[in-house]
């Protein structure tokens, strides 16, 4: 059943022969620093697409009664936005570092499931094209990302809007919780000898308990979409309250998964400034075991605070005193972290390099961004704050100055070791420092509207309630933001040209990944290493009294590497296939949805009797 | 080729546990969740029979419109769908057994035994909605019977893809393509079919029992 | 010497911005502030408010300051010798656990006693008052004075005003921030919340639950009146209305609101009441009626078909109309839900094509020529 290239491949690979290229190498990849490179890159458009989405929202709101954007489109724009960034972008820049260097830092040849691996890529990118296929029916999501019932009834949202959101976020979900058992079983069982779990880099453990967080949070986003699909395909009246349903009820299943969720977009960023100090500071991470456990502390807890999103609902002083206590508590391993990031730096001989101040400033921002979380944790205050301007600029400074922040730290330390190339150092710089001012310019005022009584959501604003001076100023703030993602484009551009000669530890690292060269050999390690403690490679250097030599290039004779497939990609198409079908269920009836559960059979049957090598 | 397919078999893992099995096993875990929300949304909307319209499974009533509903449940053939089904989970432990101790008859036996048993328990479930839906039940009736229909239809549809993949191996058994060393690849199902047992036996009291 | 009148000529040039921008920061620069609480209701919420920002504040500078003082002070070079390796400090760890828990405590016990205090239920002498809320407008009741208005609430100063709360379609938010925190509105169960105004005026709210096309315009007045005003707007309330007519409607005239409002459709009844715009008229003392713009306008509101949507009477309203109840529209300063003033030309505007200034909205054009807006707008201006 294979294809003779398919062969060939699998030839080469059983013989340590170059690595194959061309487009076919990458659509049959199970290699996860492909994968990872495929999620990156994939995520990177799309965050660029949000930030599109986003200019136009602020465009729109620099004047007050403002017709730029119609009502329809901008509800439309702030939906997408936020079901991007959070769905297209942060996650998958998250999963493409779990997926390039969790491996590496575990001192492993690749995944458990190289090929689940694959799949988990293949039905991201296809969530991706179908949410976004849905602005080609001028349809697009527009009841805002977290879908509250009863707007998306079939009553008062007729349209395909709600069921290209519920039929992306279903493909997604299933793209998560693929990649998610993956990384679960791989960390907890591809790791080199001597690398027990507490010796383990941070990033890699909160990566851990993240997958833990997807595991458990998305079969709950599964179930309440379905019975949202249930209502607008087939009539019953779970949140419909003409037919007895709750619309409470459809909040309460979205924040069980809502809120693990945004500890899902944060933590791997938490892992990421956990390696990145303590390299540029050269000095170890301050706590390490604190660390691993606010961490998971921080996780268990997520699970029971859903209800601070509800305050304003009415649910009574109990459940009210019961959440926001949870919340603050919540507070307590959040504020050890920050601490012990401090307690890294503190002392140190802090080298000033891009990553470390990308690092630094989510520190920065991230505090700003827990201060104002506590403050929505007290009901009466929370009262005035939710659904204001105020809780925009919140998430945004825990997501962007935290999540992107972080993620832009990893971006340029990992760089050299994905790319085999130095991003330039003055351009990393001025990103930096546009980034920083064009952040705040744009999100700190939103404090001051919130708390002043500008709602969320709103499409426009009229003249007369002050709103004016500052929405002007957000709009200047994110045009200055977005000025430094062009920087951060030409950097890449710019340096990519250049050639591929960067050392494998440019840094003085660590941690395993910078042991091997950059960028790394498909097999990672030419031997596969022994560890006896925690930051092995400043271990090994402290051994040799100075520096380890540049790791060579090998052979990889004799070394075994999974066979590349093309059926992940086949059974992708068929989880796609399968939501088409239900949208367009109204048209075609079942046929949609039997034609991709066919594909989708083919896709898994072959997977599971081709050969895995 | 071979060769090298055996030599990925059994590799060294950090707790010792084949890296299949661990996936199954957090597969299971992430599904617990899944089947708790289906559970709890039929806790939370099992009641709303009580204003109707439309028949509730277990007992004659009538609704504040007057209509007069028959019970429409039948216990006997549900708890002996349950009970094939629990003894099921015996059969493929014998399966297993057989399987890894070499005895392609047994296995053949006890997995087929297997079959019959998931498949007696989705015929029962498919006469048990046809059933409902004649008697006047449906998914859009009300809440109660969209709840029902929904953890149910969910549970039964895993039960289905459990068969499927059990028949699979069978074939795969039939062409003697599950030696000792392949075992691994029936204990995976197994797992799973445990699994699905496991809902159940939550479900049928939740759903049948308590009423 | 150049650099300094050079540097204070910048200054110059950038001060009046400055100046604007430091004024925007200023809660008195916004109508719908919710730092200036005019409510015992509002002050509850911002209390605690105040102290968790002046413990945010506290624990920002402490933290942000070690932060900037770290980067400055331990800023070293590629060759510095290797720092100390320092991997931990359990008694540190445990300090900076314990403390912040203490700070949360101190927030938490405010905290608990404003949740109840908040969820109280008021005292039986406080003033009732229904609200419901619409795509995209909001209806208010005054259940023990038998009257109905819409999207300009009127309450009494220094009486505790008790609001339940419901919707006839999404959920929507009512946040009337001088006043009170939000509280979300529900198709399927009552939500309330209470308040007592301390002072006079008109203050803008806004819904602020994401409910649909026009959310950004589904704004509320509230006119905060003393006692006597208050009085005396009731009472001339109370005069807007036909008794309970017996002339059943056509059929097809009559357009309701869907099931499952917290005040809930009452059906031929209201399908009756809603015909009587003729008798309304009749009724309503202010309009004097020699004008015949004003006598076109009221032939228009029937043949229009304006009021199978709209009801004119403020005592017996019906419940479950789709439309604003009308009585009292001459009178409120905002049409479309708090969002354009309420001018004759705005409001002519409105009437000929709502859906240029309110997409989506639920009134449809209804072709009204220029001539027959001003018709209207003079019987509508009429209804105070």
């Amino acid at each position: 059943m294979a294809t003779s290239a398919l062969d060939q491949q699998r030839a080469h690979a059983a013989a340590g022969h170059a690595e194959p290229t061309g487009l076919w190498s990458w659509l049959t990849t199970v290699d996860h620093k492909r994968i990872g490179i495929l999620y990156g890159s994939t995520a990177f458009l799309f965050f660029l697409i949000g930030g599109i989405e986003a200019l136009l929202l602020r465009i729109q709101l620099g004047s007050p009664n403002n017709t730029f954007l119609s009502p329809e489109t901008y509800n439309q724009l702030f939906t997408m936005h936020g079901t991007t960034m959070i769905f297209l972008a942060i996650m998958p820049l998250s999963a493409m570092f779990f997926n390039f260097m969790i491996p590496l830092q575990i001192g492993a040849r690749d995944v458990a499931f190289p090929r689940l691996n694959a799949f988990s890529y293949w039905v991201f990118l296809l969530g991706g094209l179908f949410l976004n296929s849905s602005f080609l029916f001028g349809a697009a999501p527009d009841q805002g990302w977290y879908g509250y019932a009863n707007l998306t009834s079939r009553q008062y949202s007729p349209g395909m809007n709600v069921d290209f959101w519920m039929l992306g976020l279903q493909i997604l979900g299933i793209a998560s919780l693929a990649a998610a058992v993956n990384f679960f079983v791989t960390i907890l069982n591809l790791r080199a000898p001597g690398m027990k779990l507490m010796r383990m880099p941070m990033f890699t453990w909160m990566s851990f308990i993240t997958q833990v967080l997807l595991l458990l949070a998305f079969p709950v986003i599964t179930v309440a979409l379905i019975l949202l699909m249930f209502d607008r395909f087939f009539g019953t009246h779970f949140f419909v309250p003409a037919g007895g349903g709750d619309p409470l009820l459809w909040q309460h299943m979205f924040w069980i998964f809502g809120h693990p969720e945004v500890y899902i977009l944060v933590l791997p960023g938490f892992g990421i400034v956990s390696e990145v100090l303590p390299v540029f500071s050269r000095k170890p991470l301050f706590g390490y075991a604190a660390m691993v456990f606010s961490g998971a502390f921080i996780a268990f807890l997520g699970f029971g605070v859903w209800s601070h999103h509800m305050f304003t609902t009415g649910m009574g002083p109990i459940a009210d005193t019961f959440f926001s206590l949870t919340t603050m508590l919540i507070a307590v391993p959040t504020g050890v972290k920050i601490f012990n990031w401090l307690g890294t730096i503190w002392g140190g001989s802090i080298q000033y390099r891009v990553p470390m101040y990308f690092a630094l400033g989510f520190i920065a921002m991230f505090i700003i961004g827990g201060l104002s979380g506590v403050m929505h944790s007290s009901p009466p205050a929370d009262l005035q704050q939710n659904d204001s301007y105020f809780i925009v600029a919140h998430f945004h400074y825990v997501l962007f100055g935290g999540s992107i922040f972080a993620l832009t730290a990893g971006g340029y330390y990992w760089w050299p070791k994905m790319f085999g190339r130095m991003l330039d150092e003055t351009l990393g710089k001025v990103h930096f420092w546009l980034m920083l001012i064009g952040f705040n310019l744009t999100f700190f005022p939103m404090h001051i509207l919130g708390l002043n009584g500008m709602p969320r959501r709103v499409y426009t604003y009229p003249e007369g309630l002050g709103f004016e001076t500052l929405n002007r100023l957000e709009t200047v703030g994110s045009l200055i933001l977005a000025l430094s993602f062009l920087v951060f484009l030409i950097n890449i551009i710019k340096t990519w040209r250049g050639p591929r000669n960067a050392p494998a530890d440019p840094w003085n690292g660590a941690t395993l990944e910078w042991s091997i060269p950059s960028p790394p050999q498909e097999w990672n390690f030419a031997e596969v290493p022994v560890v006896h403690g925690r930051d092995p490679l400043w271990e090994a250097k402290r051994e040799r009294g100075g520096p380890v030599p540049e790791p060579p290039r090998v052979s990889g004779q004799g070394i075994h590497l999974p066979n590349p497939s093309y059926w992940p990609l086949v059974a992708a198409l068929g989880v796609a296939g399968v939501m088409v079908g239900v949208l367009a269920e109204p048209k075609v009836g079942p046929w949609g949805i039997m034609a991709g559960g066919l594909i989708l059979f083919i896709g898994v049957f072959n997977w599971a009797f081709e050969p895995a090598g | 080729m071979s060769d090298h397919a055996h030599a990925i078999e059994h590799p060294e893992t950090s707790t010792g546990l084949d890296s299949r099995k661990l996936a199954i096993w957090t597969f299971i875990g992430s599904e617990c969740l899944f089947f708790a929300t289906l559970i709890s949304n039929y806790l939370v909307h099992k009641e709303t029979w009580l204003s109707g319209p439309g028949p509730f499974p277990h007992q004659e009533w009538v609704s504040p419109a007057g209509q007069h509903f028959e019970p429409i449940i039948e216990i006997p053939l549900v708890t002996l769908g349950t009970a094939l089904l629990l003894f099921s989970s015996l059969f493929v432990v014998l399966a297993l057994a057989n399987a890894q101790r070499g005895n392609r008859k047994g296995l053949l036996l006890w997995l087929g035994m297997t079959i019959m048993c998931g498949l007696f328990f989705v015929g029962m479930q498919v006469y048990e909605f046809t059933h409902f839906v004649h008697k006047g039940l449906t998914l859009k009736t009300n809440l109660y019977g969209a709840s029902f229909f929904t953890l149910t239809g969910f549970h039964g549809t895993h039960v289905t893809l459990g068969v499927i993949w059990l028949i699979t191996l069978w074939i795969e058994a039939f062409r003697g393509r599950i030696p000792p060393a392949k075992s691994l690849n029936l204990e995976i199902a197994a797992l799973y079919w445990h699994f699905v047992d496991v809902v159940w036996i939550v479900i049928f009291p939740v759903v049948y029992l308590i009423t | 010497m150049h650099l300094r009148t050079d540097a204070l000529r910048q200054l110059r040039r950038w001060l009046p911005v400055l100046a604007v921008l430091a004024a925007a920061c200023s809660p008195d620069h916004y109508a719908q502030t919710a730092l200036r609480p005019i409510s015992d209701f509002a002050r509850i919420g911002d209390d605690i408010q105040t102290q968790t920002f002046y413990w945010a504040l506290g624990v920002f500078v402490l933290v942000e300051g070690a932060l900037l003082y770290a980067i400055f002070r331990f800023r070293g070079k590629p060759d510095d010798p290797e720092p100390q390796q320092v991997h931990g400090n359990t008694t540190i760890e445990i300090v900076w656990t314990v403390i912040p828990a203490l700070i949360l405590a101190a927030i938490a016990v405010p905290t608990v006693r404003g949740i109840f205090a908040t969820s109280a239920i008021p005292a039986g002498d406080a003033l009732k008052v229904e609200v419901v809320g619409h795509q995209w407008w909001w209806e208010f009741r005054y259940p023990d004075l038998g009257i109905t208005t819409a999207n300009e609430i009127h309450i009494p100063v220094g009486q505790t005003v008790s609001l339940r709360m419901g919707t006839a379609d999404v959920v929507h938010s009512f946040w009337p921030p001088r006043f009170a925190g939000k509280r979300d509105v529900f198709p399927n169960r009552e939500t309330r919340v209470w308040f007592k105004a301390e002072q006079a005026g008109e203050y803008p709210g806004q819904c602020a639950e994401f409910c649909g096309i026009q959310h950004g315009r589904m704004a509320f007045r509230v006119r905060a009146q003393t006692a006597d005003e208050f009085q005396t707007w009731v009472a001339h309330m109370q005069t807007l209305g036909a008794r309970p007519a017996a002339a059943a409607p056509p059929a097809d005239s009559v357009r309701t609101a869907t099931a499952g409002a917290v005040v809930p459709a009452q059906g031929k009844q209201d399908a009756a009441q809603r015909a009587t715009g003729k008798d309304s008229s009749a009724t309503t003392p202010a309009a004097p009626p020699v004008d015949p713009a004003y006598a076109a306008g009221e032939k228009l509101f029937q043949a229009k078909g304006c009021v199978g949507c709209h009801s004119l009477n403020a005592v017996n309203a019906p419940k479950g109309m789709i439309g604003p109840n009308l009585a009292n529209v001459g009178a409120r300063s905002y049409i479309g839900a708090g969002s354009f003033k309420n001018t004759d030309e705005t409001l002519a505007r409105w009437i000929q094509n709502p859906q240029a200034m309110k997409k989506g909205v639920l009134m449809p054009n209804l072709g009204v020529t220029p001539e027959e807006a001003r018709s209207l707008v003079a019987f509508l201006r009429a209804h105070q």
